[in-house]
């Protein structure tokens, strides 16, 4: 859950992160994989653990930073809950990808540079192609692949979604309650 | 192993090579899962049980009368007819199929042993009803050979891939064969690089065997960063053993102990298969500390990429595995003698890999006797766009464009995937590096220096064909925005010159453009093409320099008469109403978000050029189709 690491207190947080390392052993050369271990874990890559990350193997802050953001795959900005990826890859943007992002931008409130939404449920981007062309025009939520998209259709997946949500709210809300809600 | 190693009986029919046990293939590639195939699957396997029959998961050789074979597949390539379903040794192909479909699937075809006419495909062009494969003239007119196993083997299962002979070539590689006659074999191929740059296999291996060191790396290049291709997807998906046994090879011939897989970071599925293919391979004795029980050691390591087009680049792939940021070093030196940590490193293509070891069980002459001879063997292309069979597609080399294109294809399509009669305009080869092609073309036999020498290249195989409704500069801007964005930064003339070639594109798009930005456009396109460190920047901007050669008159248009003939370039649209259909009903009026429209009641209405953002609202919302050029 995409919250969930907030009540997660720093030494627990750090537990977590020294596994990773240590299952990588403490290798430089296994940065990559250690990040995308770590974004695994919270969704995005959170600053002090990026510090932590380099003072552990060794390294200087901005090296580690520098990998970070020179691969779109990390995220330095936690996600919504839910994150809708348009494909706009060539076959998809020849069969018009761009006014189905522009729909789903419009429904959501969001936009290029506002990615994620004010309710933090969804974060929308763009990828250049999932491997999916066949199916062109592609939209994926989370893991799901979604082909032969219309704007339209995708405007009723996100307010289905979002219907979702409201009727979960109260169960995950009882499931606090009752202490079970899971914490990585 | 098995007992029919050394015969290679991937050549034979599906089911070949096993009993004549029936089996129901469910295609389970990335395309026809996102349609619904484990729901068709999870329903077969119940009917069929109701229905009497035995299910049979797992392979084994003795069959019983009523037992049914039910299993997955890879990608089978005719992603757009997904979910679909073969039945051999019928040979039946079931398109479009849907849970619901399956009890009469069941009754009628396993039990009865009859085709369920309305789920075979029907081509669009002739309406013939096609039974299977071989009938289908989406498949009967390609050579499908790195795509074959793909179709019918169980991408999960290391048993039945060693039934169909598969390591046998990596056995004999290492059990029998000295790594200088492997690269001869590989050398006398005239294997060349399916990854872009076609450049001869055998060459490169012993560019790397002939280095004397301790420590050497073979790399699987899975990166596939052209947007709009995804054989690489299909195949480590769907046959991943064929990818190590091609690996294994290439180190066998070049003395590495260590391999690396880098696969694309938005490929999940084939990095799980990779994965488990590289576990069930060390389990079999196959991989590991005692390969084939020669005492060699070999490991093999599945990478995952992080989203950066330009670590497809060799030494860019290099530098994101020893844990750096991806950007290309200069060469010389190349990674045949200095790569991976300093040391001698080879990176193939995934499906340069996946044809070793047919090259290897079956001699050099046969993988020379398809093709043509400066590009010989068979490519696989990913056929999408305005088309109306999406898919990969596996000829020969020296195949007609127009074959492919045109043919194969089943037509081109309008938007809606209605078919467009003369629609065609241009096909886009080789993705982002590549340049569109048109009419003229088309009898251009599909090879490396064939398309080079008219400025395309065959990059990847990403084939995207477009219809008539496409501005051309659109496409070179969308291409150029893909690099800008994807430049690494390190040399100025990509980062820098990509931007300035995007900002010029958006001139011409938006109506800036004058006389001289085109001359600028080639100009600026040259240097780039010339300064630029790596192929990213070499090959940038060839979709703006092929678009304006075969296109030219489209670009002035846009410039000179500030029209886009197809109406997609919005800054360019100057919406009007047409006082003679108006009758000032005022709908218009009332779907304008900028209020840009005013006129009397019952009289024509006006549009205010100032205010209007050309959002073609007011031409929906029109019933007399009075509003023109939105
Ligand atoms: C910007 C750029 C991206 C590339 N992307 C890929 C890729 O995704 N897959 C690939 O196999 N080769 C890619 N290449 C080509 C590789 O550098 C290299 O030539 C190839 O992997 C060699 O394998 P081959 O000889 O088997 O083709 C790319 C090259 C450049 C310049
Ligand atoms: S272009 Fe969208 S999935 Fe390939």
């Amino acid at each position: 859950m995409a919250t969930a690491h907030l009540t997660v207190d720093r030494a627990e947080k750090f537990r977590i992160v020294c596994g990773i390392l240590d299952r990588h052993g403490y290798r430089p050369s296994g940065l990559i994989p250690i990040l995308q271990a770590i974004q695994r874990e919270y969704q995005y890559l959170p600053e002090e653990v990026l510090t932590f990350v380099a003072t552990s193997l060794d390294l200087p802050p901005a090296r580690v930073f520098g990998v970070a953001t020179f691969y779109a795959h990390f995220a330095l900005e936690q996600k919504g809950k839910h994150v809708i990826r348009i494909c706009d890859g060539t076959a998809c943007h020849v069969k018009q990808s761009l006014p189905i992002l522009n729909a789903i931008h419009g429904e959501l409130g969001t936009s290029e540079k506002q990615k994620t939404s004010i309710d933090a449920l969804f974060t929308v981007e763009t990828v250049a192609c999932l491997g999916a062309c066949g199916l062109a025009p592609v939209v994926v939520v989370d893991e799901q692949v979604y082909g032969g998209m219309t704007p339209e259709r995708a405007v009723a997946l996100v307010n289905e979604i979002k219907m979702q949500e409201i009727a979960g709210d109260a169960q995950a809300a009882a499931a606090a309650v009752n202490g079970e809600l899971h914490v990585h | 192993m098995s007992t029919n190693e050394g015969s290679v009986v991937m050549n034979d029919s599906p089911g070949a090579g096993q009993t004549a046990m029936r089996r129901v293939i469910l295609c389970a590639g990335t395309g026809c899962m996102a349609n619904g195939a484990m729901k068709v699957f999870e329903r077969f396997r119940k009917e069929m049980d109701q229905a009497g029959l035995n299910v049979v998961l797992e392979l084994r050789p003795e069959a019983g009368d009523r037992d049914v074979r039910l299993s997955k597949s890879g990608c089978q390539g005719f992603c757009q007819m997904g979910p679909l379903v073969s039945i051999v040794p019928d040979g039946i192909l079931y398109t479009k199929v849907r849970a619901e479909d399956v009890p009469e699937i069941v009754e009628r075809t396993l039990v009865s042993g009859e085709a369920v006419e309305r789920l075979l495909y029907k081509d669009p062009a002739t309406r013939r009803i096609c039974r299977g494969l071989e009938d289908n003239p989406f498949y009967a007119r390609q050579d499908r050979r790195v795509l074959r196993e793909c179709g019918f083997l169980d991408p999960e299962d290391i048993r039945e891939f060693m039934l169909h002979g598969g390591y046998s070539a990596a056995k004999k590689a290492f059990l029998e064969m000295s790594p200088e006659n492997i690269c001869k074999q590989i050398s006398e191929s005239g294997l060349r690089g399916r990854g872009g740059g076609g450049f001869p296999t055998g060459r490169k291996w012993e560019a790397a065997r002939i280095q004397k060191a301790a420590k050497k790396y073979v790399i699987c290049n899975g990166d596939e960063g052209d947007p709009g291709a995804f054989m690489n997807r299909s195949v480590m998906e769907g046959n991943p053993h064929s990818v190590i046994e091609g690996l294994m090879i290439a180190a066998r011939a070049i003395g590495a102990d260590q391999t690396f897989v880098y696969v694309r970071a938005e490929y999940p599925l084939a990095v799980e298969r990779m994965n488990r293919a590289v576990a069930d391979a060390e389990r079999e004795g196959i991989l590991g500390k005692n390969v084939f029980g020669t005492g060699l050691t070999l490991k093999c390591n599945v990478l995952e990429g992080a989203g950066a087009f330009v670590c497809g680049e060799e030494t860019a792939m290099i530098a994101s595995i020893e844990g750096r940021r991806g950007m290309p070093t200069p060469k010389p030196p190349f990674p045949a003698q200095s790569g991976l940590w300093g040391k001698p490193t080879i990176i193939n293509n995934v499906e340069t890999l996946a044809h070793v070891p047919r090259i290897i069980n079956e001699g050099a002459a046969a993988f020379r006797s398809i093709g043509t001879p400066e590009s010989p063997g068979t490519k696989t292309f990913a056929l999408t766009g305005h088309v109306a069979n999406t898919g990969l597609v596996e000829v020969p080399f020296g195949t007609k464009l127009r074959e492919l294109v045109l043919e194969i294809s089943g037509g081109i399509t309008d938007d809606n995937g209605k078919p467009m009669k003369n629609g065609f305009k241009a096909v886009q080869i080789g993705g982002p590096s590549g340049g569109c092609l048109t009419e003229e073309h088309l009898d251009l036999p599909l090879a490396y220096d064939s398309l080079r020498k008219v400025g395309a290249m065959v990059g990847s195989g990403g084939l995207v064909v477009l219809n008539q409704r496409t501005c051309m500069v659109s496409m070179a801007r969308f291409f150029m925005e893909f690099t800008q964005r994807e430049s690494c930064g390190k040399c100025v003339l990509c980062r820098e010159g990509t931007k300035q070639l995007l900002a010029l594109l958006d001139d011409v798009i938006e109506g800036r453009a004058d006389a001289g930005t085109l001359d600028l456009l080639e100009k600026l396109g040259r240097a780039v093409q010339v300064g630029s460190l790596c192929g990213l920047g070499k090959t940038a901007p060839n979709p703006v320099l092929s678009t304006l050669r075969y296109f030219r008159k489209e670009y002035e248009e846009h410039i000179f008469e500030k029209r886009c003939r197809t109406g997609r370039c919005k800054a360019l649209l100057k919406p009007e109403i047409n006082a003679e259909r108006c009758k000032g009903c005022g709908l218009c009026i009332k779907s304008c978000p900028t209020g840009a429209i005013s006129g009397e009641k019952k009289k024509p209405h006006h549009i205010d050029p100032e205010l209007c953002i050309k959002c073609g609202a007011c031409a929906t919302a029109c019933k007399l189709q009075a509003v023109e050029g939105v």
